[in-house]
């Protein structure tokens, strides 16, 4: 089951065939207009498939470095294999998932809402029951062992469901006791000085406010020290600023060896935050790759160019361009590296010039996730 | 770890907390209603009563009247106790955690019999204000106690799964319930109906339950206390297999 997610990749964008057309601009958005001649595409909305609205940047997707390469020797940390889910109501949720988690990493599972990431998470952790599959959380079965599975695992769940009338120090207390640990104060005192939650403990949790109440759902789950960290949509509605502490956070667990697992549909949360990503949709995991390999295919843009005159095929001179031929001999594409010292677009230029091939207009265009995504997303409607 | 104590007494204590911050509304409310039912039945209507079977009537209404609250109060808090996480979502918490349905009952029920057992014992100290009473058989007045609140507390904790919607909540205790017991001889020994009316209140449950408790006060009953007895146990096997076959489905809890 890993090879098709690979194919699915490389034929998405390894051939070009991100489909333009279904990247519509979204008016309401900060930056409405796709800007016409493709060079700089980021930032910007686009609507696919069920019109749902995701927000896409390719900067920052160069920061950070791979991690996962040193751990992949270890076994997975959370394995999970033909999982299936089949909804009462007869709704596929998910459809025979293989997904290996490895001990340590951040993985960030992204997908557009109804995918099926919340009813991945809610199998691991025990809130739903499988249709079909088997899960196995630090080693054990998430079904026939599920106390020691459980007992590995913390669950920040999206929607903030907290209780009103008691206080931070009691509910992460009681978390703590809920999952079978001594009482152990220092544990959560730590814990919520670590969440800056020290000098809420003794009020009401109703009077807290949002991201503090995220934040005490973290601290929950965190108390019983927990080697498995699910987040379910950690900065859904949260303000920039938190956005950003909340990924210090992770960073900051992440270092101290718990394994991270979150659901996003920012792509640049994505890619902010993980080590590897997989892509979801309709209950089906359609790409999971290293973010390093990501960023390195991102790294490809292509230089397209209309032909004055259409030509049949390729002069030999050019064959070192490995350019490509379509649209009946009216498009010529070269695909470069923009990381790399030289593009060799000038030598390209002026081959073509040599070769008597002459072009009205030329344009470039960079593969970026959105592509991927918008083209594997549209791929597996 | 065989048996998640941590979380049994966690969920128990979280349970607790709450009855003591409504320390009004779970305990004195209670309290009120009983000592109104003593002004109206015991001392304005009851001294126009005559002695049933030896007992005056201010003191044989007791049983009935703890009775009543246990069942009403029983089902109350254990039905609210499951039913606010699942209200509020926080049942994601328990759902996820290493605690087994057997953990998770026992908590629960236990938290909730516990408050109904506390009242029990408040509005027992609080008759003894107003009526002279003496406890014949202590020890099964004690077990009858322990035994329905425990009974009406899984009853409740049924009921609180079941209900999808506050007014589902209230349903059962305001339809069924709280028509059976005052029907079931809180107020009246059922000899005093006449026989048709007597045959139909044998198969009220509760008409067992007060019957029982009776009897450890005052020495005699409706029916005999092995009756009451293996009627009582016979509703706590149900309850019981009930909550078994709810954890085993995941019914109303697990999709």
């Amino acid at each position: 089951m890993d090879t098709p997610h690979e194919a699915g990749y490389d034929a998405g964008v390894g051939t070009g065939e991100s489909s333009p057309q279904s990247v519509m601009p979204r008016p309401s958005g900060p930056r409405e207009a796709r800007p016409k001649d493709k060079l700089h595409v980021r930032g910007i909305h686009v609507r696919y498939a069920n019109a749902v609205p995701v927000i896409f940047r390719t900067r920052n997707f160069f920061a950070g470095a791979p991690s996962s390469d040193m751990v992949a020797a270890m076994p997975p940390v959370v394995s999970i294999r033909n999982l299936s889910k089949t909804y009462a109501s007869g709704f596929h949720a998910l459809k025979g998932v293989d997904l290996d988690i490895e001990r340590g990493e951040i993985f960030a599972l992204l997908g557009p809402n109804g995918a099926g990431k919340t009813t991945l998470i809610s199998i691991v952790c025990g809130i739903v029951n499988a249709s079909t599959g088997t899960v196995l959380a630090g080693g054990h079965d998430i079904v026939r062992d599920y106390r020691k599975a459980r007992s590995e695992i913390g669950l920040v769940p999206q929607e903030l469901t907290t209780d009103a009338f008691e206080t931070p120090w009691d509910t992460v207390s009681f978390s703590r006791g809920l999952f079978g640990k001594a009482p152990n104060p220092a544990h959560i005192e730590k814990v919520l000085r670590d969440l800056s939650l020290w000098d809420k403990r003794d009020n009401r949790i109703m009077t807290l406010s949002g991201g503090m109440k995220r934040r005490l759902l973290i601290a929950k789950a965190l108390s019983h020290e927990p080697t498995i960290l699910f987040l379910d949509e950690p900065t859904a509605g949260v303000d920039v600023e938190l956005r950003q502490e909340m990924w210090a956070l992770v960073r900051g667990l992440r270092d101290k060896g718990v394994t991270v697992i979150l659901t996003t549909h920012y792509i640049e949360e994505a890619e902010e935050m993980a080590d590897r990503v997989g892509v979801i949709n309709h209950g089906e995991l359609i790409l999971v790759q290293d973010k390093a390999e990501l960023m390195r295919k991102l790294g490809r843009k292509q230089l397209i160019l209309q032909l004055l005159a259409p030509i049949a095929e390729i002069p030999a001179s050019l064959e070192a361009y490995k350019l490509e031929l379509a649209r009946d001999g009216h498009e010529l594409t070269y695909t470069y590296d923009t990381a790399g010292e030289r593009t060799g677009i000038t030598a390209l230029l002026a081959a073509l010039a040599e070769a008597g091939i002459r072009f009205r207009d030329l344009q470039t265009e960079q593969s970026s996730l959105e592509d991927i995504f918008v083209s594997l997303v549209g791929r597996h409607k | 770890m065989s048996f998640n104590h941590h979380a049994v007494i966690a969920i128990y204590n979280f349970e607790m907390a709450r009855t003591w911050r409504t320390i009004a509304q779970s305990i004195i409310s209670p309290v009120i209603s009983t000592t109104l039912y003593f002004v109206v039945f015991g001392a304005a209507i009851g001294a126009r009563i005559t002695d049933i079977g030896g007992v005056s009537y201010g003191a044989f209404i007791v049983p009935g009247l703890i009775m009543l609250s246990l069942l009403t109060q029983s089902i109350a808090n254990a039905s609210f106790g499951i039913y606010f996480p699942k209200f509020t979502g926080t049942i994601y918490e328990l759902l996820s955690a290493p605690v087994s349905f057997v953990e998770i009952v026992v908590a629960y029920v236990g938290a909730a019999a516990t408050k109904s057992i506390i009242l029990g014992v408040i509005i027992l100290a609080t008759a003894t204000l107003f009526v002279p009473l003496e406890v014949r058989h202590p020890f099964v007045m004690a077990g009858f106690l322990v035994l329905t609140a425990v009974t009406f507390s899984l009853f409740g904790f049924i009921i609180g799964i079941w209900a999808d919607g506050f007014e589902k909540l209230q349903l059962v205790p305001l339809l069924i319930v709280t028509p059976l017991a005052f029907l079931g001889g809180s107020f009246y020994s059922i000899d005093m109906l006449p026989p048709f009316w007597r045959t139909v209140s044998l198969v009220n449950p509760v008409v067992y339950l007060i019957s029982g408790f009776r009897w450890a006060f005052f020495g005699a009953a409706d029916v005999g206390i092995g009756i009451s007895l293996a009627m009582t146990l016979g509703f706590l096997a149900a309850c019981i297999a009930v909550v078994w076959w709810i954890f085993r489905t995941g019914w109303r809890i697990r999709t």
